[in-house]
């Protein structure tokens, strides 16, 4: 059984690769323009943020309002480092990812505290406030530009530097959850006290995944800093923060594949509506509300689509009909 | 038989309600107690200051000689008290292996870090875990079910599938909250008949709470007759039933008759 793990690793390992080179040619060969590189670019981050918001959201299952501030730190943290380091551009997009993120544990670590000791919603609330408060303070601060924000934020980021770190984010998200650390986190969503009589240490794995959850907002946050290269506070506000979970109700709320399915379609769509100009956010909300009528779960509820799950499940089809023939 | 878990007149105040009070219990090694009483008698709450959902307002607990008074939830279970739920408190939405799996949490040490790069320590306790769950799972007779949901399981497994959890947790004491509730006879008997086993096999003490009179007059070798927070009676199951004071807290007559 372990064994055959390892080859569905590998699989999607290479499956995964392939996409890129695809991607990277098509780029390259001028197939996809540079807007639209731009749009991939944004799926990836957008791919970045919605994993990890279902990390916090999702397996464990408490409610973040304010994803997009740490995003924010993580931004500002890494445009105000590559703006004024001296660094060859990789290695000072690595940095700044590295500490945006780190600086965003560090206040979802502050929020976590006292947050996290208690049953029940408090995170919610906290984290609505946190992301206004961010917001707030950016607009007010001098190091951060004020109002104005920040620009002239060399354009570092790429796409292979987006795509990478984006393979490697579902990568880390989907091995930790399939771990016994995610094993804990999941327990703590399905039913508190029982996790906590099982032996386990509740509140340590609630801060866990929460600051891993914001680690990531703040990469994302650092890469998308050296890709728009300019940063204003507004960006960063509330409805931001919905949008992100709304990628991660729709795609379900503990389907990592489901976030990466809704990231993806919920930044595309906007997009390819921009021909109806404005019955642009109408039908991308009538979108929506068809999927929490049809699916209130969203596209893949809890379930995760997977090559091996999609063989089997072929084999059972096939074995069905050849059985109704046989029948018949 | 030496003691393993003792209490010393334990008692618990809600405000101005009291709960408990004076409640001094015995469990030896191995031993399989039942603790018995009528509704509202606190009988879970005995169960939740054993595994300090409530802090006691006076007593002591002791396990193996030390205090646990005070300790959090999740330490008492690594400590050896694990305990299942009269409300059933499963982890509905996965899967029911997992569901005991995650119980092993504190046997497990693997870091987080070796969890995400899938060294070899994770395959290892992972691969070592998998098979323990399985043992287990076979204990409880659920082994074919191991990869169903958890809520997709009839009652009475689910019962069954709560045990395996805290069993997983490798306990001294194991706490039962109405295991037989909603079985049918048949079931009941197998339930009678799974905790003989699991006694011997894991040389686990047993506390458990139960109204199926027949069902603790069977196993249980001790009874405490818990009655508005007090212990009324105590000792062998045949001199307890026939305790006056047992009869009258539980058909309402008094005692002088």
């Amino acid at each position: 059984m372990m064994k055959k793990k390892g080859k569905s690793y590998l699989i999607n390992f290479a499956l995964v690769a392939v996409l890129f080179v695809v991607l990277q040619v098509l780029i390259s060969s001028g197939v996809i323009n540079r807007y639209y590189n731009g749009i991939l670019m944004l799926v990836g981050i957008n791919v970045i943020l919605a994993v990890s918001l279902n990390l916090a959201t999702g397996f464990l299952g408490q409610l973040v309002l304010g994803h997009a501030g740490f995003m924010a730190v993580g931004a500002y943290t890494a445009a105000l480092f590559t703006l004024n380091s001296s660094l060859p551009e990789g290695l000072a997009l690595v940095v700044g990812m590295v500490l945006g993120g780190l600086v965003a544990a560090v206040f979802s670590a502050v929020i976590g505290i006292p947050a996290l000791r208690l049953r029940g919603d408090y995170i919610a609330i906290l984290t609505l406030g946190f992301g206004e408060i961010i917001r707030v303070l950016l607009n007010s601060l001098e190091f951060t530009g004020g109002a104005k924000g920040l620009n002239g934020i060399p354009a570092y980021t790429t796409f292979p530097s987006v795509f990478i770190v984006a393979a490697l984010t579902v990568y880390i998200i989907y091995a930790f959850i399939n771990s016994r650390h995610g094993r804990a986190v999941i327990a703590i969503r399905e039913d508190e006290i029982a996790a906590e009589s099982a032996g386990i240490h509740t509140t340590y794995y609630k801060m866990l995944a929460f600051i891993l959850s914001a680690f990531f907002a703040g990469v994302a946050g650092a890469l998308y800093a050296n890709y728009i290269g300019v940063l204003a506070p507004a960006k960063f506000d509330f409805n931001y923060s919905v949008e992100i979970l709304l990628m991660v109700v729709m795609g379900g709320m503990g389907s990592i594949t489901g976030s990466i399915v809704a990231a993806v379609v919920l930044t595309f769509l906007p997009e390819l509506l921009r021909g109806f100009s404005d019955y642009r956010m109408l039908i991308y909300s009538a979108i929506l509300i068809a999927i929490m009528l049809f699916k209130p779960t969203g596209l893949l509820g809890q379930q995760e689509f997977s090559l091996a799950g999609l063989a089997k499940r072929g084999k059972r089809w096939f074995a069905k009909r050849k059985k109704g023939k046989e029948g018949a | 038989m030496a003691k393993l878990l003792e209490t010393e007149n334990l008692g618990i105040a809600f405000g101005g309600l009291r709960a408990l009070s004076d409640v001094t219990l015995e469990i030896g090694r191995g031993e399989i107690v039942g603790l018995i009483g009528p509704n509202g008698a606190g009988k879970t709450t005995v169960f939740n200051l054993l595994t300090d959902v409530y802090m006691p307002t006076e007593g002591t607990i002791t396990l193996e000689g030390k205090s646990i008074v005070g300790k959090k939830t999740y330490q008492i279970t690594r400590a050896g008290i694990a305990r299942t739920f009269q409300n059933i408190r499963l982890f509905k939405d996965i899967s029911v292996i997992d569901n005991v799996k995650i119980a092993m949490e504190g046997d497990m040490h693997y870091s987080a870090l070796a969890g995400i790069l899938r060294l070899p320590s994770y395959w290892r306790e992972e691969k070592a875990a998998d098979l323990r769950a399985r043992e287990l799972l076979r204990v409880v007779d659920l082994e074919d079910f191991a990869d169903a949901k958890a809520k997709n399981l009839p009652y009475g497994q689910q019962r069954k599938l709560e045990i395996a959890r805290a069993l997983a947790t490798q306990p001294k004491v194991l706490l039962l909250d109405e295991p037989a509730a909603g079985m049918n006879p048949t079931e009941t008997q197998e339930l009678a008949e799974m905790i003989e086993k699991i006694r011997k096999k894991f040389d686990v003490a047993i506390l458990l709470i139960e109204h199926d009179m027949s069902f603790v007059m069977e196993i249980c070798e001790k009874l405490y007759v818990l009655d508005y927070g007090m212990v009324i009676a105590q000792g062998k199951p045949e001199d307890v039933r026939k305790d006056p004071k047992v009869i009258a807290a539980y058909l309402g007559g008094n005692e002088d008759e």
